[in-house]
């Protein structure tokens, strides 16, 4: 069983939802971040993404364009984010770890190699933004011979019709991106995430976790009543922006993990 | 796939030409980019559609606009015979009102109120800001801070003409930061919003469609030249920023092997430096919803791109014209900025025609190989647009000793 399908299950059996954390890899640097990423699951993250950090961020708000400039003024590059996981593998065996970003960087490593390489810096799975189901095809085959979770998103643009065809490439969990617009933006209404998380179950028994304008501890655990997990990230990047320590994001995720795992008692 | 026999079947259903375009865009947007795609299908086989966007063009844009014989400039290079299209007689004083004339007329198809673009030099920001005052719609334009400081007087024109001007500020602040939030703007407004792309670029439809909507260009050209000289021409030059002029152009052309067509990229400061020439100085990549040559590092982040020329200041460039540099159909050459700001100039003073800083690029590689052809090789430069945006950054260029009183 992968790292992401027994964390589900373990969820499961625990009868709550789990914290997805989002952090930049890389930013504000790379010894910073590595702290930060090696105290994720410790201060109540569940599942871990990654951003790989990329010169034109299309779908993302200020807080994460920022992360990624930080970042790759800093050094960063995917062979970097690759490095940080196969460090944070040293001490964490069980915790998923997900790169989410833009294709290019991975066309540019190849995409058989890549996936290759990834499996063995320890990577359980995949969010590429700009890579919709009519051009996947060209990463799947790669992802799923390294036994790499392709995880889609899915939108309020989707609709009955089109879910079948972004949800035929998908494993590990679905994305469920609650707003139509940027990270770190505006937030959806609790009835709104619930028709949508509804609407996916009719098409996909994975888990679904929810993104897009999660803040607070409240609006985390809002979520958790709905859906498998919470994905926060623009505010834990926020934070870090502002203290440029491991201390005060990983303060942030303690809470947030909180309001999560107190939803459903 | 592409039929061995003709260059000009592309793209694919899938909005593939050979391994570039496609439609590499963030979910939120496939629907709509779907919607797009069967909206142009349907009103491309509409009659009433294509009528009332050649009656735009004739009535409206002021076409067809002439094949000018450039007497002056074919002495002074001494060889070939040099014909002008002159786009720059346009309405808004560029090629780029053609798309947006096409587009528009798409938008009110489609029951949209709200147009987004985003512009480089402004000249499609200018024509974006046009046809919304035309037909009434709301019309924001992504412009990027770099851009708006050295085309202040193009984004006057916008703003008279009632669009709002959002600088942009991330990255360079040129053209390929402002179609960045463009996107951004799109995903959060899918509803209400089209985004009129200037430029043979971008997911599947956008490269096919413009091209089509700006081969009016080639089209008037072939007629021309028949009536002209009684046979095709020899050559073709055009420069490219993302293409589409010189998609505009080539395409009616592309199966006459006997016509030799050239398209010139920016240069900048010169190939080893910063330039803005995707195919001579990138390598394949995906960005902005197609896959294309791109300026990036070995890590597959995108370069900055430099051009004295802001609407060739991109790092990208329709995919297309990547497949036919690959394909070799295609030749793809660049010139510098100081060789661009010389052929503005002698332009200017031979012709009496002040040309876009954009299609100087493709005046000046015309005056490095027509002294070398003969006297009955006919070729045609595309004039794409007027250069009276530019002069303040010529002045710059040429310091005081020219026309530093401007500055």
């Amino acid at each position: 069983m992968s790292r992401i399908a027994k964390r589900f299950a373990t969820l499961k059996a625990e009868n709550r939802a789990g914290l997805v954390s989002f952090i930049m890899a890389n930013d504000p640097d790379r010894a910073t971040c590595q702290r930060v990423l090696n105290g994720l699951p410790a201060a109540g993250a569940d599942l871990i993404e990654l951003g790989m950090p990329f010169t034109d961020p299309m779908a993302d708000g200020p807080a994460i364009q920022l992360a990624a400039q930080r970042a790759l003024a800093a050094g960063g590059s995917l062979r970097g984010t690759l490095e940080m996981v196969a460090e944070f593998r040293k001490t964490d065996k069980d915790t998923p770890v997900i790169l989410m970003g833009y294709y290019n960087p991975i066309y540019a490593w190849g995409a058989e190699k890549f996936a290759g390489d990834a499996a063995l810096a320890g990577v359980d799975g995949l969010i590429i933004v700009d890579l919709p189901p009519e051009e996947a095809g060209e990463l799947v085959p790669h992802l799923r011979a390294a036994a790499i979770d392709f995880i889609v998103l899915t939108t309020p643009t989707s609709d009955d019709a089109r879910l079948p065809v972004v949800l035929a490439n998908a494993s590990g969990f679905v994305y469920y991106v609650s707003i139509a617009g940027i990270t770190g933006t505006g937030s959806a209404t609790k009835s709104a995430i619930e028709e949508a998380v509804s609407r996916i179950r009719h098409h996909t028994d994975l888990p679904v976790c929810v993104g897009f304008g999660i803040k607070t501890p409240d609006q985390a655990a809002e979520v958790a009543r709905l859906a498998e997990g919470a994905v926060v990230g623009s505010a834990i990047v926020s934070v870090l922006a502002e203290t440029k320590s491991a201390e005060a994001p990983l303060a942030l995720v303690k809470e947030l993990a909180v309001g999560v795992r107190e939803a459903r008692r | 796939m592409q039929s061995l026999n003709t260059y000009r079947a592309g793209p694919d259903e899938r909005g593939h030409f050979g391994i570039f375009g496609g439609r590499y865009v963030a979910e939120t947007l496939m629907p709509l980019i779907l919607q797009v795609e069967k909206a142009y299908a349907a009103a491309k086989a509409d009659p009433a559609f294509e009528a009332e966007f050649r009656e735009l063009l004739a009535q409206y844009v002021g076409r067809p606009n002439p094949l000018y014989f450039a007497r002056r400039l074919t002495e002074a290079f001494g060889g070939a015979k040099i014909f002008l299209k002159r786009e720059d007689l346009n309405h808004t004083g560029a090629h780029k009102i053609n798309n947006c004339i096409g587009q528009i007329l798409l938008a009110r198809r489609m029951g949209k109120q709200r147009i987004i673009a985003e512009t480089g030099a402004g000249q499609h920001g200018v024509a974006t800001a046009t046809v919304c005052a035309l037909f009434g719609m709301q019309c924001v334009i992504y412009m990027g801070s770099t851009d708006i400081e050295r085309q202040m007087p193009n984004v006057y024109r916008m703003k008279l003409l009632g669009a709002e001007v959002k600088p942009v500020t991330s990255g360079a602040a040129t053209l390929k930061d402002a179609m960045n939030d463009a996107l951004r703007d799109w995903v959060s407004n899918v509803d209400s919003t089209y985004y009129l792309i200037g430029t043979v670029a971008g997911p599947h439809p956008y490269p096919a469609m413009v091209r089509d909507f700006q081969s009016v260009i080639g089209e008037e050209v072939r007629a021309q030249i028949m009536a002209a000289e009684g046979r095709l021409p020899d050559s073709l030059v055009a420069c490219i920023g993302g293409g589409s002029n010189a998609m505009g152009l080539f395409h009616p052309f592309l199966d006459e092997p006997s016509v030799r067509i050239i398209g010139v990229e920016a240069a900048g400061h010169g190939l080893d430096k910063l330039h803005a020439a995707s195919l001579t100085g990138g390598k394949p990549g995906v960005l902005h919803g197609n896959r294309t040559y791109l300026l990036q590092d070995g890590d597959g982040q995108i370069a900055e791109a430099h051009s004295i020329s802001a609407g060739l200041d991109y790092p990208g460039i329709g995919p297309e014209h990547s497949w036919l540099h690959e394909s070799g159909r295609v030749e793809y050459v660049s010139i510098k900025d100081d060789e661009a700001v010389e052929a503005f100039q002698q332009c200017t003073r031979l012709e009496g025609i002040i040309p876009a800083l954009e299609s100087s690029h493709a005046i000046a590689y015309a005056g490095k190989i027509a002294p070398n052809l003969p006297k009955d090789h006919l070729m045609v430069i595309n004039l794409s647009g007027r250069g009276d945006k530019d002069v303040s950054t010529i002045a710059k260029a040429l310091g005081d000793v020219h026309l530093g009183g401007l500055v």
